[in-house]
């Protein structure tokens, strides 16, 4: 996996994650607004984070196979 | 208010059990059954990250910034994502060299130095002491809120003495437990099974006591989230904690937290002690790299909701928000769970303290204590033979004082701010080891000088940037120098250097002491080239992958050595007892029977240095090795001759290998041919019985009657006429096969003649079947005639295509019943063909004959009842059609007659001429 495809996959997992949680992306959830009730912000980067551990697990558990 | 008695048995039986634990791991451990061998055990292990500071501190966090806790984990998260390239190389080098601990690593790295090493113990040790001492005021000041210790804000009321103030037995009690399970015995790989067993344990134990206090807060005292959320929403000064800005910080100074807890989950020295040192298995990292991330974000998700929940409740500045997941439930009367909150911050607090100090203790005896008694020129002249007893004395010791150095310091910070901010300055100064261990891992060029500088700057302004604010604010220090500078000079304002404006202090701080560690490191670096050890090291380090485990880094060595003199000096650091088994499974590897007839080479002496370097260190083992045996120091030059032989050794190696893979295709490439040839040798043998024999069917009659005329004057006319004509018509069979053969070899060898004109298929049919018009009338058969008003004209040799068509219409001729034969030829186009079909309603042709009847001398039809023929018309047929680029083809069964088809591409532009030619008709 050190030199295939999972490796790959998680440095664009690392990539995508950094533009996920990182100025100028955050700043369009950074608004005083509601998602389902909740804090639009705090939303977002909760589903954020899920969403790219779950990618980062799908990578490296289908790589374990 | 809960009974002090109470919690203090509770507490003791949670240690007990952790003790339990922690001896069941380690006697799994000694049965070879490893409880720890597994990947879930590593990831929970590895949430150690999770100390008091998360589980307190976050919340304390959210209700002062909101979102503000959630870099401290998002970085983590980023950083394990990249766990399979950094940190996977990290675990491989450390194994591969037997390095304990982070000191070692840079010392190792950088030509084992001692200096360094010494360098970064005493950053780990004045980094995390704090830590430590942060640690043990959770539990001190969580012990006291219980039992109802505190004053209106429930802030705690510490005990006057320090005889009587439990936090200093806790601290003894830990002190205790991690020397029983951190320093059990020397292994020369520094893994303790028991004590990671504890950890996962306790890493479960704080997540569950988490999880309640947040689903009591959430759903207990308020309405799910959405109700927690939309009381806050109501109150103004709550709403600002729901966007970064409200919240008071910047995107900077977001990314920079980031960064920084991204660096820190590899680089605090409890961290790599987890992931580097106690990994069993390269492969468990695999499921930490999402599994660890995940345990972040479960234990994050109610942090803001018990937060907003204390605010609400409390009111904002009555409560320290540090205290909300213990002081939530104990004001609502939940007892039970208040002490399971304090057991969860327990168990945060307790393996934080226990890890990091076997990290810390590792280093300060190794890094720190080695190198000076090795000075000591007494010590070097062995002394005592057996020197593990002192070895572990030291290491108890050390656990022992950086235990106590972080109670005394929690003494005397108190509620200090210094000791509140600790987290992240702590986080900032282990984050100083990032350049000279990242650059150490991928960059060959780094010096011992030029990491030295680099440590030492980045350590010198994290202090000045940071630690003494920090002091400062805590007013331990004239508050002054904050305010004004150093000296009264405006630019050396520690929070404001050079007048940089506009960066909260951790990001201030951050960005002045990796500028100059990075900068440093490289700039010193690239003074001068790398000595032959640092050379040796780096190729060692930044290879890791591509080399054997032992094979190359032996060859670095040269020099003469006893076994005589390495096994008692190894023997002086691990006993006798592991000397003696490490040597043997040495020799056995060797294919040697005795460690006596062990030769003395470079592969024994780099065996019994890294069996050394993982119980003192790699620098202090370097130290040994050399004090007994005598070795050449290798220069630069010498170290890049053994490398660029290494890299030519491989070269010639991957072209050898290169070349007998060429070799191999070529000769499966040969092995075909030959299987192509010998299949055509059996054809060319089967087509020349074939042939003779087919030549000898009229020969035969030929003869017999020529025979019969020669021999016998007296037959009469008739008969003899009608012999002749036998003669004859046998005689034109023999010419007409000679003739298809000699056709047939023309067309297979290319040297056929094609006159190629353009031909109007419709024309040509109707010639074919005109032809062979009296044929079928002999055979009393109806021919059918099926033709377009008009075709394309075909370019294509007009005598080779009336021959196909011949040759299909005497096949139909042939086979059709006689009497009763009925023929269809339809001719049609389309698709930029031309298609010709012959069908008749004779026997039809088998399937398993089909395939056949194109080979030559293959005839349809069983022996008997085989027609007149030669047996190559079918197969003359094919090859002039193909050679048009057709196809020709049979559809039959058995019974229904057969159908002999052909099609005919036209050429580029025939089509259209076609389609004009058929406007023209209409």
């Amino acid at each position: 996996m050190r030199r295939g495809l999972a490796g790959q996959r998680l440095v664009a997992a690392f990539l995508a994650g950094t533009l996920l949680f990182n100025y100028p992306v955050l700043s369009l959830f950074d608004r005083l607004e509601t998602a389902f009730g909740l804090p639009l912000l705090y939303v977002y980067v909760f589903a954020a984070w899920a969403v790219l551990i779950a990618l980062i697990a799908w990578v490296v558990e289908r790589g374990a196979r | 208010m809960l009974s002090g008695g109470l919690i203090v048995s509770v507490s003791f039986a949670y240690l007990l059990l952790l003790f339990a634990v922690a001896y069941f791991g380690d006697r799994r451990a000694d049965q070879g059954r490893s409880i720890i061998a597994n990947p879930w055990t590593y990831a929970l292990s590895l949430a150690v990250y999770c100390t008091a500071w998360t589980y307190f501190g976050s919340v304390g966090r959210a209700a002062s910034g909101g979102v503000w806790f959630l870099p401290i984990y998002l970085g983590p998260t980023l950083g394990f994502a990249l766990s399979w390239l950094v940190i996977l190389k990290m675990i491989r080098i450390a194994k591969t060299y037997r390095i304990t601990s982070i000191a070692d690593f840079i010392a190792s790295r950088y030509g084992k130095s001692h200096l360094l090493g010494g360098l970064v113990s005493i950053i780990a040790v004045v980094g995390t002491v704090p830590y430590i001492a942060l640690q043990l005021k959770a539990i001190s000041s969580g012990y006291a809120l219980l039992i109802g210790e505190h004053d209106a804000a429930y802030r705690s009321i510490h005990a006057g003495s320090w005889l009587q103030d439990s936090t200093l037995y806790i601290a003894l009690l830990l002190a205790v437990f991690t020397v029983l399970f951190g320093t059990r015995h020397l292994d020369a790989t520094e893994r303790h099974e028991g004590m990671v067993a504890a950890i996962a344990f306790e890493s479960v134990v704080k997540l569950v006591a988490f999880l309640a206090v947040g689903l009591f807060v959430t759903y207990g005292l308020f309405d799910g989230f959405g109700d927690i959320f939309a009381r806050a929403y109501a109150d103004a000064d709550l709403a600002g904690l729901f966007t970064l800005d409200g919240a008071g910080g910047s995107y900077g100074g977001w990314f920079a937290l980031t960064l920084l807890a991204m660096l820190s989950v590899i680089f605090l020295p409890r961290q790599f002690q987890v992931t580097v040192v106690e990994n069993v298995n390269e492969q468990h990292l695999r499921r930490a790299t999402w599994l660890f991330p995940a345990y972040l974000l479960a234990i994050n998700v109610f942090v803001l909701p018990i937060a907003l929940g204390g605010l609400l409740l409390f009111g904002q500045g009555a409560v320290d928000p540090d205290t909300f997941v213990l002081t939530l439930p104990l004001v609502h009367g939940q007892k039970w769970l208040a002490l399971l909150a304090f057991v969860g911050g327990l168990s945060a607090s307790t393996g934080m303290v226990i890890v990091e100090t076997i990290a810390l203790s590792t280093m300060v005896c190794n890094d720190l204590v080695m190198p000076l008694l090795l000075r000591l020129s007494r010590f070097k002249q062995a002394a005592s033979p057996d020197l593990t007893g002192l070895l572990l004395a030291i290491r108890r010791g050390a656990i022992l004082l950086v235990l106590l150095l972080g109670y005394v310091y929690f003494r005397l910070a108190g509620e200090a701010y210094a000791l509140v901010a600790i987290g992240l300055i702590s986080f900032a100064a282990v984050a100083q080891f990032a350049p000279a261990m990242l650059g150490g891992m991928y960059w060959r060029g780094g010096t011992r000088e030029g990491a030295l500088a680099g440590l030492a700057g980045g350590f010198l302004l994290w202090t000045y940037t940071l630690l003494l604010p920090s002091f400062a604010k805590s007013g331990w220090l004239d508050p002054a120098f904050l305010e004004h500078g150093l000296f009264g000079l405006a630019w050396l304002k520690p929070e404001q250097l050079f007048g940089l404006q506009g960066l909260d202090n951790i990001s201030h701080a951050l960005f002045w002491s990796m500028a100059a560690n990075i900068g440093c490191y490289v700039l010193v670096s690239v003074l001068r080239s790398p000595t032959g050890q640092e050379a040796s090291q780096a190729t060692l380090f930044v290879d890791v992958f591509r080399r054997g485990q032992t094979a190359m880094p032996a060859s670095f060595w040269r020099g003469s050595a006893e076994v005589s003199d390495l096994l008692p000096l190894v023997a002086r650091f691990l006993g006798t007892r592991r000397a003696m088994d490490a040597f043997n499974d040495y020799a056995r590897t060797r294919g040697v029977a005795h460690v006596q007839e062990l030769k003395a080479d470079a592969g024994l002496v780099h065996f019994a240095e890294t069996l050394l370097a993982g119980a003192i260190g790699s620098a202090s083992a370097r130290v040994m090795v050399s004090s007994v045996v005598q070795e050449e120091p290798l220069g630069l030059d010498e170290v890049m001759n053994i490398l660029d032989e290494a890299s030519q050794v491989r070269a010639y190696s991957h072209q050898l290998e290169e070349k007998s893979r060429a070799l191999q295709a070529a000769t499966d490439e040969l092995r075909r041919a030959n299987e192509q040839l010998k299949e055509l040798d059996r054809l060319k043998d089967d087509f020349m019985s074939s042939v003779t024999h087919e030549l000898r069917t009229p020969l035969t009659s030929i003869r017999a009657f020529s025979e019969m005329l020669h021999d016998d004057p007296r037959i009469d006319l008739a008969e003899r006429t009608r012999f002749l004509g036998i003669i004859v018509s046998e005689t034109a069979r023999l010419t007409r096969l000679v003739n298809q053969v000699l056709d047939m070899a023309k067309i297979e060898s290319g040297h056929a003649e094609w006159h190629n004109t353009d031909i109007d298929m419709r024309q040509l049919v109707e010639h074919a079947v005109g032809t062979t018009a009296q044929l079928f009338r002999d055979r009393g058969a109806a021919v059918e005639l099926s033709l377009p008003d008009a075709v394309p004209l075909l370019r294509a040799d007009h005598d080779r295509m009336v021959q196909v068509m011949l040759n299909l219409l005497s096949n139909a001729a042939k086979f059709v019943p006689a009497g009763e034969g009925r023929v269809k030829v339809a001719l049609t186009h389309g698709g930029g063909e031309l298609r010709v079909d012959v069908a008749d309603n004779g026997p039809g042709i088998p399937p398993e004959s089909a395939a056949v009847i194109f080979e030559k001398f293959r005839q349809g039809g069983d022996q008997r009842s085989r027609p007149q023929g030669t047996g190559l018309g079918l197969p003359i047929s094919k090859q002039i059609v193909e050679h048009f680029g057709g196809r020709l083809w049979v559809t039959s069964s058995p019974g229904e007659g057969a159908t002999f088809s052909f099609v005919l591409p036209l050429a580029e532009g025939a089509a259209e001429s076609a389609a004009a030619a058929h406007n023209e008709i209409e």
